[in-house]
């Protein structure tokens, strides 16, 4: 066993509701979707229209940019619409459901066997490729790049993640076939991390053909990126990618068995909800297909991903395309009475200025109200406390901020994004919309150097 | 509350664009955000927040002053009686420090308050909370027979030229209170130093008993004296200066008390420990090295007493930590601190036209912390050019 990689900074947010370790069978959804808004930088280009009957595999749209990069359904029925947002942006295609999962094939079989532009090409009909993501951006990856080397992060650390030993229960073999299958696009090593905290899941530890890397410390540690900054900085020009444990199994299936599998585990989890559970259900479900009739009362915010880095979604929205976890919590929109001054025993605060220190292990159910206004940067030496990289963060989001390209790239902005920098958001006394800086530096960035 | 929040919702149209008073709309969402946490939600990024805001870090540096404060007002009666040569009463004393200084505060916060809302209104934005600090701070590095009118003035000296023309509060390179401390100690030198300030109602020209001095102790020290004495000749220890029975500026007196401050700001995490450590120890080095080689009374003191005496204290716990102004990388706030309780003991001994070195070291370095923080900044990004290097 190789050594473990202790991280001290951080910060775990222990919020109620977590999931339970049962998996139910969600209902199928009437529709499913694909959302453009997923991914980063991508416009997208539709080839279909509503009424148009689809399979599963069929192309919906593709990059306009990078036309070989295809986005397909992940059902078969019929093309019910194609939602835009303000200027006419794509935010989703949807699906109305037939229930039959005709499918598309694709190529089926070892992936030792093939040659790696055929491997890509089956990734790229099949509409898995954009599972591959390449850091700096965090955007799909390119085709054509090698990259130096492929990082997957085997769990997650964020508030009320789901549990990935429990997920990848049984998924052993189309684990290693997937993972073979990466191994053909990239000159380097395929990294696993691992959690050394918990036993891993045996898709993890009989995995061949990886580098074991095992971490131990708080949130943001299983963060792809915090992991790569332990193992193998990214340096300018560096090209690194990144693939999500449930991502690499249906790569293994799409080898097994020929067809796109879209299936997916997906935590529900959050104070609001009544049974906290697993569902396996397929990518792009409309949200209340899990949440109908298990939501404790009305005025609440459901959550595409993790309460930190995830997107709202309506009852009748879908759940993202790459995410495991749906959170409901309370709406925060109510006015409090001197709550600056009060002694806050149920509040959370990574300082302690609020009482509820005097709790430490409860966990906490906690609302989206803001807790203040927006002001300039103020309190120092807050957000190095969470992020557990050799980075600046202050330093960093004002070089974003007075859009100095020099100074980001010195400082770092290849080896991050949102999900890295979120926690100093969270904790953040001036209200920093700091998720939101970081992605205007770094579509800065692409748009200047590309 | 529902009525008192009803009625704020009621008012609330009339400051709205279009309503009778919009330029009231600063003032008006400064005291409803006062009274109750907005209902603001968070639209993109995290959805959860932690629950500490600006609001709450400045209440909470106001209640770390609390000790220093509640020990200036006894101190002030206890010292005017003693001049007085009067027997008096424990609540006499806090009493007559009360009404010295309860008006000083008022003055310093509705003036200071009043030019944040004015130009919060000019400007735009939320008024800010920064003064919610700076408001408490300036009293308690005032003399306490400072005149009622100085105190306005450097006020709003220091809101304006320590603050706002940089743009506000976050982006203000000197720390506000010490730049309205600094203004009256160049501008009115007979009213902010010599001997008679310190104690309240002497400048007025009280009857004491016969032979009383106001001198502080650091005045005595500039004076090459060894043995230093209160306002009737009995000799100070280290215990006095440390309890704070001496006369001085009104909340720099008891190291003990502001202490207790240092606890409070540590704990809830406000307060950067490493900028009051390496003060201390930046104090400590430079007292040491003058005892080595002393050569008069005044760098005989031994180092611990530096510490104890003048604004040292205060000066780091409550200024020199000042997040805005101090020096914003975790390294550079070794370094700041440092040179500030080194520079101070400097000052106050090698020139003693300003015992009062504390306040100078800490507007100086508040200068030079974006120097340091630029040489930190490089340093990184240094690190990261060199792993660059050796990869390729």
């Amino acid at each position: 066993m190789s050594e473990i990689i202790k991280i001290r900074k951080g910060l775990d947010i222990k919020l109620k509701g977590k999931a339970d370790k049962i998996f139910m069978k969600a209902p199928r959804s009437k529709t499913y979707a694909v959302k453009p808004i997923d991914f980063h930088s991508l416009t997208p280009k539709i080839v279909t229209k509503p009424c148009v009957e689809v399979k599963v595999g069929s192309t919906l749209f593709f990059d306009k940019y990078r036309p070989e990069i295809k986005y397909t359904s992940p059902v078969s029925g019929i093309v019910q619409s194609i939602v835009r947002g303000e200027r006419r942006r794509i935010i989703e295609v949807v699906i109305e459901d037939d229930g039959k999962d005709t499918a598309k094939s694709f190529l089926q079989g070892d992936p030792n066997e093939f040659t790696r532009e055929q491997i890509v090409e089956n990734l790229l009909e099949s509409g898995l490729w954009p599972v591959i993501h390449q850091r700096p951006y965090d955007v799909v990856a390119y085709p054509a790049d090698v990259p130096k080397s492929i990082f997957i992060s085997g769990f997650d650390t964020a508030p009320l993640a789901p549990d990935f030993d429990f997920i990848m229960k049984d998924t052993e073999q189309d684990f290693q076939t997937g993972i073979n299958a990466l191994a053909k696009l990239t000159d380097g090593e395929i990294h696993l991390g691992l959690d050394a905290r918990y036993p891993a899941a045996k898709a993890y530890t009989n995995a061949k053909n990886v580098v074991r890397h095992f971490f131990n410390g708080p949130h943001p540690t299983g963060n792809v990126g915090i992991q790569i900054h332990k193992v193998s900085p990214i340096n300018k020009g560096d090209k690194i990618w990144t693939v999500k444990p449930q991502d690499v199994v249906a790569i293994g299936k799409l080898f097994k068995t020929g067809k796109y599998d879209p299936n997916v585990i997906v935590a529900l989890a959050g104070s609001e909800i009544k049974k906290p559970v697993y569902y396996k259900l397929i990518r792009g479900a409309q949200v209340s297909s899990i949440t109908d009739g298990n939501i404790e009362g009305d005025n609440v915010r459901m959550i595409s991903g993790n309460v930190l880095t995830g997107r709202q979604v309506t009852d009748e929205g879908h759940i993202g395309f790459s995410d495991s976890q749906v959170t409901v919590i309370p709406e925060g929109d109510h006015y409090e009475f001197i709550g600056w001054v009060l002694p806050g025993l149920k509040k959370f605060s990574v300082s302690k200025t609020f009482l509820s220190w005097i709790t430490p292990d409860r966990e906490y159910r906690l609302d989206t109200n803001l807790n203040g206004g927006e002001r300039p940067f103020v309190m120092t030496g807050e957000y190095e406390k969470v992020v557990p990289m050799d980075i600046l963060p202050v330093s960093l989001l004002k070089s974003i901020i007075v859009e100095d390209i020099d100074k980001m790239e010195q400082l770092g902005i290849y080896e991050v994004i949102e999900e890295d920098l979120a926690l100093c958001e969270f904790i953040c006394a001036s209200k920093t919309p700091v998720q939101s800086i970081l992605r205007d530096g770094l579509n800065l960035l692409k748009k200047e150097l590309e | 509350m529902s009525a008192l929040r009803r009625y704020i919702d009621k008012i609330k149209p009339n400051v709205e664009e279009g309503g009778k008073v919009p330029w009231l709309k600063s003032t008006f969402e400064a005291f409803e955000t006062f009274l109750f946490v907005p209902n603001t939600v968070t639209k993109k990024g995290t959805h959860i927040r932690d629950a500490m805001d600006m609001k709450r870090t400045m209440f909470l540096v106001v209640i770390a002053m609390v000790p220093a404060l509640l020990f200036g007002i006894w101190n002030t009666g206890y010292h005017h009686f003693l001049a007085l040569g009067i027997d008096a009463s424990f609540w006499q004393m806090v009493w007559y420090g009360f009404i010295r200084i309860f008006p000083i505060i008022v003055v310093s916060y509705v003036v200071g308050l009043g030019t944040e809302f004015v130009f919060a209104q000019i400007r735009g934005h939320e008024v800010a909370e920064g003064f919610l600090v700076s408001g408490m701070l300036i009293p308690l590095v005032m003399p306490v027979d400072v005149p009622l009118w100085m105190v306005a003035i450097a006020t709003v000296f220091a809101v304006i030229i320590g603050k706002e023309v940089f743009g506000g509060v976050g982006m203000n390179i000197l720390n506000p209170a010490l730049t309205a401390r600094a203004f009256l100690f160049f501008a009115y030198p007979s009213q902010m130093s010599g001997d008679a300030v310190w104690i309240g109602g002497l400048r007025k020209g009280m009857e004491t008993v016969d032979g009383f001095s106001g001198a502080t102790i650091l005045g005595q020290a500039a004076q090459n004296n060894s043995v230093f004495v209160d306002g009737l000749g009995k000799a100070y220890d280290w215990w006095d200066m440390f309890l704070g029975t001496i006369p001085g500026s009104i909340g720099e007196t008891s190291t003990l008390a502001i202490l207790i401050g240092a606890v409070i700001l540590l704990y809830t995490g406000v307060g950067s420990w490493k900028v009051m450590f390496s003060v201390f120890a930046g104090g400590a080095a430079m007292g040491l090295i003058l005892n080595l080689f002393a050569v008069n009374a005044f760098m005989e003191i031994p180092f611990y007493e530096h510490l104890l005496l003048g604004g040292f204290a205060f000066g780091a716990v409550f200024m020199a930590t000042d997040p805005v102004s101090a020096a914003q990388t975790e390294k550079g706030k070794w370094i700041y601190g440092f040179l500030i309780g080194f520079l101070a003991i400097i000052i106050r001994v090698l020139n003693p036209a300003y015992p009062e070195g504390v306040m100078l070291a800490i507007l100086l370095m508040n200068v030079f912390a974006p120097l340091i923080d630029h040489y930190v900044v490089e340093g990184n990004i240094r690190r990261r050019l060199k792993r660059a290097k050796v990869q390729a």
